[in-house]
């Protein structure tokens, strides 16, 4: 789960990360206040505004502006940037809608860095990152020059030592700022790690990190990913989450408990268990691709999927005007095949087959399932495995003309 | 013969008293797997099923029945503490079938299992979020330790790891198809951080007298299946026979397991089947082939 800029900042602020002084708004007039509170509580004669969204790359787009002129041009700016479409290298071609500002007290700044944290699968540890190139895109300095990208592993049961900060911060020539800027930058890391483990976080990262001109070190940008399996002690997320910034169609599965991914092609796939709802997707393009037909939507029912959520996912993807056909691709081992049948059968009934649907059933009861599909009198395509129901459902879709 | 688990396994269930621990304890039992106890907190004393012992602790279930390995069907909050108490208990095999468990937790399980000497005594964990593990048999023979539908094996020399569960399923449907038997089939589960990886099955494997071939299935994310191309070439003789799923993925989105996301550039389907092929393995150019791939290059 991905909240925003001004959201894990505050959570920085709880911790003790030190983050200029800063006021989300969501309208206009809200936008200037801020800017009043922060001249008047800081002194501060530069502000910036900052586009809320969830995507990176937010100032190249156009969504990040440095103002000099006060209030009023505050108010300005941010009449233009609220409901502007941002778009990034992350957000697609489309952008995303900025509904929300960050107005932030401007700090002068001599250097910016980078630090991050991840969750590092290979060593099975918390890894600290730092380097010395802040302010632009990680993974073009990993690619390009890796060796500017210093790392520390971070024992769960020691912590984070001093020690292990301070190799970071002495490998990013921190010595050279003020006599404080070591000591400073030490105790950031060592409270953006107890807030790692303490928020469950799966990624925190700081970019840039900037040294101030007294030499103090200020997170100047923070962004926090939530590691969703731990959201049964975090009740508190809830209200961090931001489902504007979400596809609709996942949020209404999730509800469901149901496991969505919206994609871009024609055929809509429904399958039990994630690593099989992937390789479905893999073997329609296999075969389809070329021919413009492939996989619109990831989706998993998971192991123990009841009726009535075979149901719920089914009605998705036929509501999808994209989806020129429909492959359901079962291997019931708990999931039993008569289960999914019905769940079919009654959404098909229910709503209408507007589509070619090709079934493939495999496993427990799966006598029973085809039974149940042959007697509905729907126009079902039954496959034998895989490639066979991936070679129908995309005979289908060009058979109709349907592919573009 | 076979890895991990046969017919001398003696297998005591976490969370036995539970939806899914009870539901699976059944179907277990009905395979043949020789569950000699079960373990809920608060409920010890009970009999399950009118012949398996429950206990409060781990611990009294393993000294009292003599259990050598766990299967966990504990819910995420409890599940990572779950896994520590059967590795405190001496079980050597811990299967943690539980999906949902914070990462955080498994970072401390898994220094825990790191910093254990190495032995016979040496706890392994399979898992978690994964169906289990499987050495096919008749009754009294074989073990079903998971949530695997236990008819679609048959007794055999093909191996099979995997990190997805109904893709496991596929590829032992495809082999028992066309007449090959498995001799163990593991998940390991789709979690980031997990116990065994592909490269320990396969060294098991490769140390099988009973293996002939393996299936090994990958997906995207991390870089496991890279190692595993490392591990496959420098060091073993039998004929693997991969699929990676999610070459059709978006980069930056989670499909389904909390492991199955391309980070940073990172973890495609790609690369996987750069790093396996040049390795010397063969990778199934659809799902549907992983068992005649294999047959392939057993011939």
């Amino acid at each position: 789960m991905k909240i925003h800029e001004y959201q894990a900042k505050q959570i920085f602020s709880r911790y003790g990360v030190p983050v200029p002084k800063g006021y989300p708004a969501f309208t206009v007039d809200e936008a200037e206040q801020a800017a009043v509170r922060l001249s008047a509580e800081t002194g501060t004669k530069v502000t910036v505004v900052k586009a809320q969204i969830h995507a990176g790359g937010r100032g190249k787009g156009g969504g990040v502006k440095v103002i000099k002129g006060g209030p009023a041009e505050v108010r300005t700016v941010a009449e233009s940037m609220l409901g502007m479409q941002l778009v990034t290298h992350q957000t697609g071609s489309s952008g995303q809608k900025v509904r929300r500002l960050y107005v932030e007290q401007g700090l002068e700044m001599v250097r910016e860095l980078y630090l991050g944290a991840v969750i590092d699968r290979d060593q099975r540890r918390v890894a600290f990152m730092a380097s010395t190139e802040g302010g632009v895109e990680i993974e073009k300095v990993a690619a390009e020059t890796p060796e500017k990208i210093l790392t520390v592993h971070v024992d769960p049961i020691a912590g984070l030592s001093a020690y292990q900060a301070r190799q970071l911060a002495f490998g990013l020539g921190l010595d050279k700022y003020a006599k404080t800027t070591v000591t400073s930058f030490v105790k950031l890391a060592s409270a953006l790690y107890e807030l790692i483990v303490k928020e469950d976080c799966s990624l925190c990262e700081i970019n840039p990190l900037v040294v101030l001109k007294n030499g103090e070190v200020v997170a100047l940008d923070a962004k926090i990913n939530f590691d969703d399996n731990a959201d049964f002690r975090h009740p508190a997320w809830e209200e961090l989450r931001d489902k504007d910034e979400e596809d609709p169609a996942e949020l209404e599965a999730k509800k469901a408990g149901l496991n969505y991914v919206s994609l871009d092609g024609n055929v809509g796939c429904l399958v039990n268990g994630a690593g099989l709802a992937m390789a479905t997707m893999d073997i329609i393009k296999h075969y389809g691709g070329t021919l413009g037909v492939t996989p619109a939507n990831f989706l998993d029912v998971g192991g123990g999927a009841s009726q009535e959520q075979v149901q719920k996912a089914f009605k998705m993807i036929l509501s999808s005007p994209k989806v020129k056909a429909i492959f359901v691709n079962i291997f019931g081992g708990i999931m039993k095949c008569d289960v999914i049948a019905s769940g079919i059968v009654a959404a098909a009934k229910e709503l209408g087959l507007r589509v070619p649907l090709v079934v493939r059933l495999e496993g427990t009861n799966v006598e029973l399932g085809r039974k149940i599909l042959s007697a509905s009198g729907l126009a079902i395509s039954s496959a034998t495995t895989m490639a066979d129901g991936a070679k129908k459902v995309v005979e289908a879709v060009t058979a109709k003309g349907g592919a573009a | 013969m076979s890895i991990l688990v046969g017919k001398d396994t003696r297998v005591l269930v976490q969370g036995i008293t539970g939806g899914a621990g009870s539901f699976h304890a059944k179907q277990m039992l009905d395979y043949g797997t020789r569950i000699v106890a079960g373990c809920t907190p608060g409920r010890g004393g009970e009999t399950f099923e009118s012949k398996v012992p429950v206990f409060n602790t781990a611990r009294e279930a393993v000294n009292a029945s003599g259990a050598n390995t766990s299967v966990i069907f504990v819910p995420p909050p409890g599940a990572a503490d779950a896994i520590l108490e059967a590795i405190d208990a001496g079980c050597t095999l811990v299967v943690c079938i539980t999906e949902g468990i914070p990462v955080m937790d498994m970072i401390r399980v898994r220094r825990v299992l790191d910093a254990q000497t190495a032995g016979p005594a040496r706890a392994r964990l399979i898992g978690p979020n994964c169906p289990g593990v499987i050495t096919p048999g008749p009754t009294g023979q074989g073990c079903k330790i998971g949530i695997m539908p236990g008819h679609i094996h048959r007794p055999g020399n093909v191996g099979v790891v995997s990190r997805s569960g109904t893709l496991t399923y596929e590829a032992v449907g495809q082999l028992t198809a066309l007449g090959i038997g498995q001799s163990t089939c593991v998940g390991i589960g789709g979690d980031p951080v997990a116990g065994l990886d592909f490269v320990e099955v396969l060294e098991l494997f490769q140390n099988d007298a009973d293996t002939q071939g393996v299936i090994m299935i990958g997906e995207i994310g991390g870089s496991a299946e890279e190692r595993a191309a490392t591990f496959i070439k420098e060091k073993m003789n039998k004929p693997v026979a991969c699929f990676i799923a999610g070459t059709t993925a978006p980069p930056g989105k989670r499909m389904g397991h909390a492991g199955a996301i391309i980070a940073g550039g990172k973890g495609t389907a790609a690369e996987k089947i750069r790093s396996l092929e040049a390795a010397g393995a063969k990778v199934a150019p659809t799902p549907s082939d992983m068992a005649t791939t294999l047959q392939s290059m057993m011939r």
